[in-house]
């Protein structure tokens, strides 16, 4: 199955997702922040990374923009997890070069449902 | 497939109490410091902004639709803050503060099914919809679902695959929704030569037949909208205007409110402390290969080999330990941290000036530890706030600085923690509390006593509540109760005080409760542990020093005081070498400030022993707190002094340790151990 890196400052949302992520079989790594989300891309390539938006040390949109300058993840899906309210946000973590994005709150279907369109 | 949400619940409270009181700190801290710059406020405001915004994620996941419309409507007051709409001034503060109580008892509310004191959270509700008017959502008008289909024409951008989107993914979702015919437009498609593989040469044309709505289509180009043209049209237009769809809303319900009833608790680690964990179990795993090849060919010759190993073996299984132990250990600064809006909070109410410094948060306490000394702990920065710190005016008549300083600090000695609770304040009042003693009957009218017994005397029942009951300490919760918490967790606490200088309470904990200095006591074929603080000291005594009362129980003096003796060996039933307590050896125990006396065959000498919980394995008895392990297998008990001194009561009708004294002269300093 694929390999996932999740980045999210809120420990819940990194449960959630690599709990969920994990139970059909992916392997999923966790980052804290942005900056800590790039240092574990460098070191290897993942199939998707799930970035929050809201983030210390590098919030999502920077992240994606470092991830798009490194080869290989110019053509990595790249989801942004943005609230309701973010529209603008969106907007941003697009033009970053994120391939699209989930509306929190999601359950783990919806996140099964989106992953699966992404990887295919 | 089903995911249970439930069990991410815990991490979620967890994560969102911490995040509050990093809230709470940070906001207590933007109100000291109005003056720091503008940047470290902003990136405070966007720290505390990411706390509330991960509680109304959580909470809208989970369905807690009261936390994630509270969190929802603080997150705007916030975002406005840290957009700087508007300044942070002490009012927004204060209701930042109160909106951080709010939340706390929501999330208490609904981890515990409790009640929400709706008063306090509608008036804040109130207040933050008062100060942010958040602009009604835009109404979304549904558009009419045609009946024939649809015609799309989706021509990407040649950069559409940088944003990692792939219109094979777009075409695939399409099928999903209805019948597809796709007919593909490879117009800009260049020569071989000049194909860069990483753009976009390809456009497509969808009929997608079948009953879909708009909204489902915009749904599969929502993320590519931007990358690429997109037209889409009705196959054939409606005859007749269709009534908007009704727009449902997700609206939250409290089912998981209603659902919720968390048992046990969680620990967080921090992944450093598995990790060196992991390296111990991983040389563990070398040291037994490298004994089980020693052992495979044994010769004599092997022997040194095989005493490095087990060696290793032994440094390893004692690392383990340390490490397994460590697990359990929490900094002390989770108490700490709530400390600052304390003395803010009841500083305000008593009109008194206090700084707050504290030392050694990072040091670290077992978990139940840390939870039991919670309360004792802020009930002695209370006690501090209320009794001990002097209003200004009184500190400046005395030649003090208004403000008062209650100085907090931990360290780790040994296998211990010492907590230090520290203020400047004007003393205990010793004329006070030693005429309360007497008026108590603790101590006699005419007694002279020492500092140290002077000392101890706060710490006897109904001596240190106040008559004049204050809303802040005085709740019948007296330094008897503070102590007995400590106790009971194999600690102790000790008083110091200078008149008009201040007072200091030295409070020590074991760090762990999971490993106990006892010592052994042999009463026939058993071996029995008694914890080390329970014993006061351990006597022999002569057939002739017993008295037995009328009611059965034997007495014997010491020191001018009688103490009951109880036999171990009849207690458990067990036969003693010892038959007679000249034969045997008494050993002096304390529980809740009363003394008895307990026969045994000899003293074994002090050891440490890990504490096996008895109720998990077999059930409770009086008398025996726990069990453990002996070094040679075999299992001993380990004595609870206050049960046993209980359970003598129960078989005698004589109150026990009431501190008769043989003699109505005698010194009361004698009553006091």
């Amino acid at each position: 199955m694929a390999t996932i890196l999740t980045a999210d400052d809120t420990a819940t949302m990194r449960q959630m997702i690599s709990f969920t992520l994990g139970s059909v079989g992916h392997n999923v790594v966790q980052a804290t922040d942005g900056a800590e989300a790039l240092e574990i891309a460098r070191g290897r390539k993942f199939d998707l990374v799930i970035a929050d938006i809201n983030m210390p040390n590098m919030d999502g949109i920077s992240l994606v923009k470092a991830l798009r300058t490194l080869p290989d993840y110019r053509f990595t899906p790249i989801l942004v997890l943005t609230t309701e309210s973010q529209e603008q946000k969106r907007q941003q973590g697009r033009n970053a070069g994120a391939t699209g994005w989930i509306v929190k709150p999601f359950n783990p279907e919806q996140l099964l449902t989106v992953v699966k369109k992404v990887l295919g | 497939m089903a995911i249970e949400l439930r069990q991410f619940h815990q991490t979620f409270f967890d994560e969102s109490l911490e995040g509050l009181a990093s809230m709470e700190a940070a906001l207590l801290q933007l109100e000291q410091q109005p003056a720091a710059s503008g940047g470290e406020t902003r990136e405070t405001l966007h720290a505390i902004f990411r706390v509330v915004h991960s509680i109304k994620g959580g909470s809208g996941t989970f369905g807690f639709g009261w936390v994630a419309d509270f969190s929802h409507l603080l997150e705007g007051l916030l975002d406005d803050l840290r957009e700087a709409r508007r300044t942070l001034d002490k009012p927004v503060v204060d209701l930042l503060l109160r909106a951080v109580d709010c939340l706390r008892n929501l999330l208490d509310a609904v981890r515990t099914n409790s009640e929400v004191n709706k008063t306090a959270v509608e008036e804040v509700t109130l207040a933050l919809e008062d100060l942010h008017r958040a602009a009604p959502a835009p109404a979304t008008t549904a558009k009419p679902a045609p009946t024939g289909g649809w015609r799309i024409a989706f021509r990407p951008k040649p950069e559409l695959f940088r944003s990692g989107n792939d219109p094979l993914r777009i075409l695939r979702e399409l099928a999903r929704l209805g019948g597809i015919t796709v007919v593909c437009d490879t117009d800009t498609l260049p020569s071989w030569r000049e194909l860069d593989v990483e753009r976009c040469y390809l456009g497509w044309t969808i009929e997608l037949c079948g009953k879909v709505s708009r909204a489902a289509i915009d749904e599969v180009f929502a993320w590519v909208v931007d990358d690429a043209t997109l037209d889409i049209t009705p196959l054939s237009e409606p005859a007749v205007k269709h009534p908007t769809e009704p727009v449902v809303h997700g609206t939250h319900t409290d089912i998981g409110r209603a659902m919720l009833k968390l048992h046990g608790t969680s620990l967080r680690i921090s992944t450093h402390k598995v990790d060196t964990l992991m390296d111990v179990v991983g040389e563990l795993v070398i040291t037994q290969t490298m004994l089980q090849q020693t052992a495979a060919h044994f010769t004599p010759k092997d022997l040194p080999q095989l005493l490095t190993g087990l060696a290793q073996l032994e440094r390893n299984v004692r690392e383990l330990q340390e490490g397994v132990m460590s697990i359990r250990l929490l900094p002390l600064g989770f108490i700490f941290s709530r400390l600052p809006r304390l003395v803010r909070d009841i500083g305000e109410q008593l009109g008194k000036r206090v700084e707050l410094r504290l030392a050694g948060e990072q040091t670290e306490l077992d978990k139940t530890v840390i939870e039991r000394i919670s309360d004792p702990l802020l009930h002695m920065v209370r006690n501090a706030m209320d009794h001990g710190i002097e209003p200004p005016a009184e500190r400046r008549a005395a030649g003090k600085p208004d403000t008062g300083i209650i100085r907090l600090e931990a360290q780790q000695k040994g296998g211990n923690v010492i907590i230090e609770v520290e203020d400047d304040g004007r003393g205990l009042p010793y004329d006070k509390i030693l005429a309360r003693a007497v008026a108590h009957g603790a101590v006699a009218a005419n007694a002279r006593l020492t500092p140290e017994q002077l000392n101890e005397l706060i710490f006897l029942p109904g001596i240190s509540t106040t008559e004049a009951v204050t809303d802040m300490s005085g709740r019948g919760v007296g330094l008897d109760v503070v102590r007995n918490n400590v106790r009971s967790l194999g600690g102790n606490v000790e008083v110091n005080s200078r008149p008009g200088q201040g007072t200091r309470f030295t409070i020590r904990l074991p760090l762990t409760l999971a490993i106990l200095d006892g010592l052994g006591l042999q009463v026939g074929q058993q071996t029995y542990i008694l914890p080390l603080v329970s014993i006061t000291e351990s006597v022999r005594l002569g057939a002739g020093d017993l008295q037995r009362l009328p009611e059965g129980t034997e007495v014997f003096a010491l020191r001018k005081e009688y103490l009951p003796l109880l036999r171990l060996h009849e207690i458990f039933g067990v036969a003693p070498r010892a038959h007679d307590v000249a034969q045997g050896t008494v050993v002096i125990i304390e529980a809740d400030g009363t003394h008895a006396g307990l026969l045994v065959d000899e003293i074994l000498g002090q050891q440490q022993v890990v504490i096996k919980s008895l109720e998990t394995h077999y059930r409770r008895i009086d008398g025996i707190a726990a069990a453990t392990i002996l070094g040679d297998g075999t299992v001993a008990l380990i004595l609870d002094a206050s049960g046993l001194i209980r359970l003598a009561r129960t078989h005698t009708s004589v109150p026990l340790g009431t501190r008769e004294t043989v003699t109505t002269a005698a010194p009361a300093g004698a009553s006091l151990h």
